[in-house]
């Protein structure tokens, strides 16, 4: 049966020469990365882990940024049959003591036996070194020097089953960290064959990517499916394109592109931010899908994005959209690939008060809701209701998965686990309804915000303004609220504060800012300090973040 | 043009487009990217906003508090770069 490592082994194989990834970073020439330097570059890692002692089975974290490294240490660690897990990197807005206390978390959850880092990094990890089950540091500059390895087929890798943990996927913050999604060899297999199918990848295909490896989108559809699949990949660093988001489209233009996959923001994002002289002879008419996925699908973004760049050749043909989580190795859903989206116009009255999507009569207001597809091959999807009882069509619930291609566990969580389940099937927490066999997505049930693809979980947000000096502990409140102008959520806090004069209130707004942002690196839109009693509580005395967010709605947002 | 008022004008243009924020004052030797005030996502906004009121280009590469951190830091490049 196979696995990553003989996968990877057979492409060597057969193509050793031929370029599977061409690496960008601004202002550097892009490296072209064959099979075998790639495979010759994990070796490396591979030799370097299992001469530390750090077997097959056990969890490795790599703390690099994009570039070779983190390439060649995530394929070394499979080729050692060992389980990568990408913690994010440390940026500059972050601060070092939050950021060690996610890191302590995860690594007290996923008990990895070694860490592979970067130099400069490793005093930050020493203290793992004496009390958690870290048999050794690796610093990735002194395995590059390692002696270049024959590469045969005697990676410790190539004896795992098709049933063992592939790999950990992890969400942000202090929350996400906790769960890492543990995912199968064979679940990852399942899913490419599922996926590839649904989106027609193809030999002549060629994806570009600018997404973070710590993420399902960038992980997967933009990363492990290319280079498991034979199709070539573009990755360009995820700082390089926030800051010049031109990029992406240069590449395509380059190496005629083909697939990207980007979140909602993406969209508004490119339309808006990107000057005229930055897409001189840029030209898109390669690509055949750009997949809208890990956020809300708005139809606004689309046609935004569509008005602006059909004059650099971009075909509407080539709008399409996904429902992905990493909970399912990826992709549940597809639409968009052999027809256009469907956009269901529902009447807005009748889905806010009774929750059903009717098609709109005229005369009524309406929302045009941007359809994820019918599930992709071995999945299918329920919609329940608040006491577990199946929904007809068009009637809105959560949503619940079943495939092939699910997680086994949130790794060493049970309890995680089993919240997560029911009768084998996965609570996704999303809300959204089935018209005609395809999904609409509309909301989520359980509070977490997605900030431009990125999950954020409010209690971590709530945590670090408790924490602030003049508010009341444990009363504050975050939530995500969508803005159409960038089709991504906006964060909105609102805390209560102590009775204190006007003046220490401008102090106090600065102060959540500054903290949250250094703690979840995202920059809040609103803060709102309050009166003590302001917050609505359950009848359990917990702050309800959704009854919180209507009443601001009610009084702070015109309409 | 004077530094004060170049400072005056792209500290107002950041409060009340990229803070949302209008009439919120940023010191000068405030942080604006290390103390997350602007987050990745804005950075080139505050390029286009530079390059709007003054017609000087901050480079993609340039967006990192290696290059500036402040409003007197940029106001410094945004200077150099008029009279250049």
């Amino acid at each position: 049966m196979p696995n990553f490592s003989s996968v990877l082994y057979d492409h060597y194989k057969k193509f050793p020469d031929k370029i599977i990834l061409h690496l960008q970073k601004a202002g550097n020439e892009d490296i072209h990365l064959s099979y075998k330097e790639l495979i010759e570059g994990s070796a490396k890692y591979s030799n370097a882990l299992s001469s530390s002692g750090i077997n097959p089975g056990e969890v490795v974290v790599i703390i690099l940024q994009h570039g070779l490294d983190l390439i060649y240490s995530y394929f070394g660690t499979i080729l050692n049959g060992s389980i990568p897990s990408i913690m994010p990197f440390l940026t500059e807005k972050l601060l070092p003591e939050k950021y060690r206390k996610d890191l302590n978390s995860l690594i007290e959850i996923t008990k990895p036996t070694g860490i592979i880092t970067f130099n400069e990094f490793q005093t930050e990890l020493s203290q793992f070194n004496d009390r958690s089950l870290v048999k050794k540091i690796l610093i990735s500059e002194e395995i590059n020097q390692g002696k270049q390895l024959v590469i045969d087929s005697n990676f410790s890798g190539f004896s795992r089953k098709p049933d063992d943990i592939v790999l950990l996927q992890h969400s942000s913050g202090t929350t996400g960290l906790q769960k890492g999604v543990a995912l199968t060899h064979q679940a990852v297999f399942n899913q490419l064959e599922s996926y590839s199918k649904a989106i027609r990848l193809a030999d002549k295909d060629i994806i570009v990517s600018w997404l973070p490896l710590y993420h399902d989108m960038g992980l997967i559809a933009s990363f492990l499916m290319p280079v498991l699949t034979g199709i070539p990949l573009v990755l360009m660093s995820p700082f390089d394109w926030v800051r010049a988001p031109h990029r992406l489209f240069r590449a395509i233009s380059e190496y005629k592109g083909t697939l990207s996959w980007l979140p909602n923001f993406a969209y508004n994002f490119c339309a808006e931010k990107i000057r005229n002289d930055d897409l001189e002879e840029v030209d898109l008419s390669s690509l055949r899908a750009i997949i809208n996925c890990s956020e809300p699908m708005r139809f606004s973004s689309h046609e935004m994005f569509l008005e602006r760049y059909s004059r650099y050749g971009f075909k509407a043909s080539a709008l399409t959209t996904c429902y992905a989580m990493a909970e399912n190795v990826f992709a549940v859903t597809q639409d968009g690939i052999d027809k256009p989206v469907t956009i269901d116009v529902i009447d807005l009255e009748d889905f806010q008060k009774e929750k059903i999507a009717r098609p709109s009569s005229e005369g009524r207001q309406s929302l045009k809701m941007v359809s994820g597809g019918k599930p992709i091959a071995e999945n299918k999807i329920r919609i329940i209701d608040e006491n577990g009882r199946d929904l007809p069509e068009r009637h809105l619930g959560e949503i619940l998965i079943h495939s092939n291609c699910m997680l086994s566990e949130y790794y060493l969580r049970n309890d995680e686990t089993q919240q997560s389940l029911m009768d084998g099937w996965f609570k996704t927490g999303d809300l959204g309804y089935l018209a005609n066999g395809e999904l609409y997505i509309s909301g989520r049930k359980k509070d977490l915000i997605i900030v431009g693809g990125k999950n954020i979980y409010p209690q971590d947000i709530e945590a670090v303004i408790g924490e602030v000096e003049g508010v009341h502990p444990g009363r504050a409140v975050a939530f995500g609220l969508f803005n159409e102008e960038k089709g991504t959520e906006d964060v909105i806090v609102i805390a209560e504060i102590e009775a204190l004069e006007t003046d220490k209130e401008a102090l106090i707004c600065d102060e959540i800012r500054r903290k949250v942002t250094q703690s979840t690196a995202v920059a809040l839109h609103h803060v709102l300090l309050v009166d003590e009693k302001w917050l609505i509580k359950t009848s359990s005395g917990k702050i309800a973040r959704s009854a919180n967010k209507e009443k601001y709605l009610l009084e702070y947002v015109p309409n | 043009m004077d530094k004060s008022t170049v400072i005056q004008l792209i500290g107002s243009k950041i409060s009340s487009e990229i803070l949302k924020i209008p009439g919120k004052v940023i010191a000068d030797k405030e942080p604006l990217i290390s103390s997350g005030l602007i987050d990745s996502f804005s950075l080139v906004d505050l390029a286009l906003q530079v390059e709007d009121l003054f017609g000087v280009r901050i480079e993609d590469f340039e967006l990192n508090v290696d290059t500036f951190d402040t409003l007197d830091q940029l106001s410094d490049i945004i200077l150099s770069r008029i009279n250049q």
